[in-house]
């Protein structure tokens, strides 16, 4: 899995390979008896209440952590290319949906090669303080100091990104 | 104010000063003029960036040099490490979905 955040355009950038024909994965993501089984990291669940995957359409559904807290978001999709694109916005909200803003941008590539199917995905807009509740809520643990010592990387990215951004 | 770390680098001004500043010390005139706002803007960002622990002040000659607080640093890092492995996660989750499916359409 590739994982790139970019905090100068506030883009969070994730490319992944499935073993999977695009149809089978492009299902997996877009009915919601499918996407429950996985959309939430264990040990949290995801339960979709309303989804109508259609340009307009939404999706709401709630994150809920082992001790059965709901974390509620709304996903209003934007654009829909079948098989091959869609884009949502999504934002949290409370259990009538009324959303907290702002929001961020999501855009969904689906591409096949052979038998396997690139998923990227690129989150614009992203607030580090909104998945840091999410977090929170799953009961996530700390990092490590282990964890930690990607600290020189971290650095070097940033640097990389003042030389694009003085480019 | 104590202010959270994760609210001052929700702002992609603020992030790009830290871009900034993460290399070289530097005065509020000159990373005000990397962005298209005012000084008062940027004031307004050091501000809460000094606030938060993410960048300190030195005083040189007359001039304030604003640079990277490593340690603050580290805490952000620990927090993107943990976004990483939620989508690791996600994914090693979807993989398994989709071994199950895959062998429901086989047996049709």
């Amino acid at each position: 899995m590739e994982f790139i955040v970019n905090k100068e355009t506030q883009t969070v950038s994730i490319t992944k390979e499935f073993d999977a024909p695009r149809d089978m994965v492009w299902d997996a993501y877009t009915k919601p008896e499918l996407l429950d089984q996985w959309w939430a990291p264990k040990p949290m669940t995801s339960r979709t209440m309303v989804m109508e995957f259609k340009e307009g359409g939404r999706r709401f559904y709630a994150m809920v952590s082992p001790e059965g807290q709901e974390r509620w978001a709304v996903q209003k999709y934007t654009s829909i290319t079948p098989k091959s694109n869609f884009k949502f916005f999504n934002a949290f909200s409370d259990e009538n949906e009324n959303l907290q803003l702002p929001g961020s941008d999501w855009d969904f590539n689906f591409t096949e090669s052979g038998d396997k199917t690139t998923v990227h995905v690129a989150i614009y807009n992203e607030s580090l303080e909104r998945m840091e509740r999410i977090m929170a809520d799953g009961g996530f643990q700390k990092g490590t100091e282990a964890q930690l010592q990607n600290l020189e990387e971290l650095l070097n990215k940033l640097s990389q990104q003042t030389g694009r951004a003085s480019e | 104010m104590k202010r959270d770390v994760f609210q001052a680098i929700a702002d992609p001004t603020r992030r790009a000063i830290i871009a900034l500043v993460a290399l070289q010390a530097m005065t509020p005139n000159a990373i005000a003029q990397h962005f298209d706002t005012t000084r008062q803007a940027v004031s307004k960002h050091l501000r809460i960036l000094t606030e938060c622990e993410l960048v300190q002040q030195e005083q040189k000659g007359r001039e304030i040099y604003y640079s990277l607080e490593i340690n603050k640093m580290k805490e952000i890092d620990e927090w993107l490490e943990q976004y990483r492995k939620i989508w690791e996660k996600r994914f090693e989750q979807l993989g398994e979905v989709l071994e199950v499916m895959k062998k429901q359409k086989d047996e049709k």
